[in-house]
């Protein structure tokens, strides 16, 4: 489904991505993990197209994508919670919600979208009409979480979805994606909280410095001697 | 007292005009973080609009209103397409530097063209109720001011409505608060960003027709409305039309009383002491966010 070729990224001249291969098929749960720096971030753009790429390329059910502008690749069913979550901090968490089903195909399914977002999150339906700025951090991921899927993704995208959350929360966020996938929804999660985001992947890839160092099962790299003295400490904490 | 009064009020009558002048400017710098400093110039092309909408098609002034602001909402996007849109592409810094360049080059490209069409002269619009006036409690009302009051009011409220509740007006504040945030949403944001400069214009239109009725242009108007709308925008802060249009009948009045206070003379001076002062005060201005 999604396919990436060979990319690389520069920020001026600061090399990101060098030369980054990966997959996610229809219906997978795929981490993506790596220390601060790595060029998780950066990955995550450039699929999304707000970064365009040196070379290689990104495919999407065969098509290329690096020409279709972002609001395009949205609207093909690829969507992104960008890390720090980006919201529309002066509106409604309702407001917010609602322009995530902007695009027309989103629109189309946009009241089944609405109660699907509640269901995942009921904390939201109370609160629907607050001043997101007035949310705590993890309330507020929720609504970053439920803006992408209003967008009626087929694969989901999350950049560091726990970062500044209580741990209570970070929970929620993270079984919600497992509600999310049971769904049909492809995802694709950057997390450095390595040890919950392997125990929910079915396949995950280690980022180092621009380059995959690692991936394959989560199964197998927990077990993996590198990914464990790297991420999960010496005696695999 | 009521000289005081007298001038508070049309103090008010010319600074709802402000008001309006200055949400073109604010919504175009809101959302597309762009100074045009030409706007002085569209509100004068606005006013030469409503001109010949009355002296060639006898049009009723007021009714000027219904041609001009669709028509510069036209050349709104015009402008938007042949020459902003291209500034939007660069990042920040380059995008205002740019921005100002093509805004000054448009504003003698305008001025040269209205001396051309309607030569130097100051003209105005003569209207059937022309010099009526009510009269309450010894305050003499202008008629033809009060409407303008009015108009400006209603259109003003407009705005505000569009941007919050139409669909395209939202996704013009979304563009405005984050614009990659928009497009991570599926917002075609440049279509928010033409909507968002072609609104600009055509409020520049219809406070030029309303300028016109109330009290006169000459090609040369234009730099002085851009300042008076530069001042608005700093005094009320970005984010909201009703603090906007606030701050323009703030900006009248301080002008009235200082007027009265110290003499005409220094009826242009008040405004650029109080961009100074807000900007040292309050640098988001009085209603910013
Ligand atoms: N806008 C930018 N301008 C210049 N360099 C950048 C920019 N964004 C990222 N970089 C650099 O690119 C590299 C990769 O950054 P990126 O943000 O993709 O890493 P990351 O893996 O997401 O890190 P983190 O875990 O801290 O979010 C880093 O060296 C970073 O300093
Ligand atoms: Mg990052």
């Amino acid at each position: 489904m999604l396919e990436v070729q060979g990319l690389e990224v520069a920020h001026g001249d600061v090399r990101a991505l060098d030369g980054v291969s990966l997959t996610v098929g229809a219906g997978e749960i795929v981490a993506l993990l790596g220390p601060n720096g790595a060029g998780k971030s950066t990955l995550l753009l450039t699929i999304a197209g707000l970064l365009r790429p040196r070379a290689g390329r990104v495919t999407w059910d065969g098509e290329d994508l690096r020409r279709v502008s972002p609001h395009l690749v949205v609207e093909r069913g690829l969507a992104m919670v960008p890390e720090g979550r980006r919201l529309f901090g002066s509106m409604t968490v309702e407001e917010n919600l609602a322009l995530g089903a902007f695009a027309p195909r989103a629109r189309a399914a946009r009241e089944r979208s609405l109660e699907r977002v509640y269901a995942l999150f009921p904390a939201l339906r109370e609160r629907r009409r607050q001043v997101v700025r007035s949310l705590s951090g993890g309330q507020q991921q929720m609504v970053a979480v439920g803006r992408a899927m209003m967008t009626n993704p087929r694969l989901l995208m999350l950049d560091e979805p726990s970062l500044g959350i209580a741990p209570r929360l970070v929970d929620a966020i993270l079984d919600s994606l497992v509600d999310i996938n049971r769904g049909g929804v492809a995802v694709f999660l950057v997390e450095q909280n390595v040890r919950a985001a392997l125990a929910l992947a079915h396949r995950a890839y280690v980022l180092e410095q621009g380059r995959i160092a690692a991936h394959g099962p989560a199964a197998d790299l927990l077990e993996d001697p590198h990914v464990r003295q790297a991420y999960l400490g010496p005696f695999g904490r | 007292m009521t000289v005081l009064a007298q001038q508070l009020v049309l103090g008010l009558l010319i600074g709802s005009l402000y008001g309006l002048a200055a949400a073109g400017l604010s919504l175009v710098f809101g959302v597309l973080k762009v100074l045009n400093v030409a706007h002085g110039e569209l509100i004068m092309l606005g006013g030469y609009g409503a001109f010949w909408a009355v002296a060639l098609l006898g049009m009723d002034p007021f009714a000027a209103l219904a041609l001009v602001v669709p028509a510069a909402l036209v050349l709104g996007a015009v402008l938007f397409l042949g020459l902003f849109g291209f500034v939007m592409r660069a990042d920040e810094e380059t995008r205002i530097k740019n921005s100002l360049l093509i805004g000054f080059g448009l504003a003698l490209a305008l001025h040269a063209l209205a001396v051309q069409l309607w030569t130097a002269d100051e003209r105005s619009i003569p209207t059937p109720y022309g010099g009526a006036v009510i009269t309450v409690a010894g305050l003499s009302l202008p008629v033809v001011r009060l409407l303008t009051l009015a108009l400006a009011f209603a259109l003003i409220g407009a705005l505000h409505l569009l941007l919050a509740h139409w669909r395209w007006g939202q996704a013009i504040r979304a563009a405005a608060e984050d614009w990659q945030a928009a497009l991570l949403t599926g917002i075609d944001v440049r279509r928010a960003y033409l909507l968002a400069f072609a609104m600009g214009t055509a409020l520049a239109g219809a406070a030029g027709t309303l300028v016109t009725i109330g009290y006169s242009i000459s090609p040369s108007i234009g730099l002085e409305w851009t300042l008076k709308a530069l001042i608005v925008v700093v005094l009320a802060g970005l984010g909201s039309m009703l603090g906007t249009f606030t701050g323009g009948l703030a900006l009248g009045v301080a002008e009235a009383v200082s007027a009265a206070a110290f003499g005409g003379p220094y009826r242009e001076v008040v405004g650029l002491v109080i961009f100074v002062v807000v900007l040292l005060v309050r640098p988001r201005g009085l209603f910013g966010r």
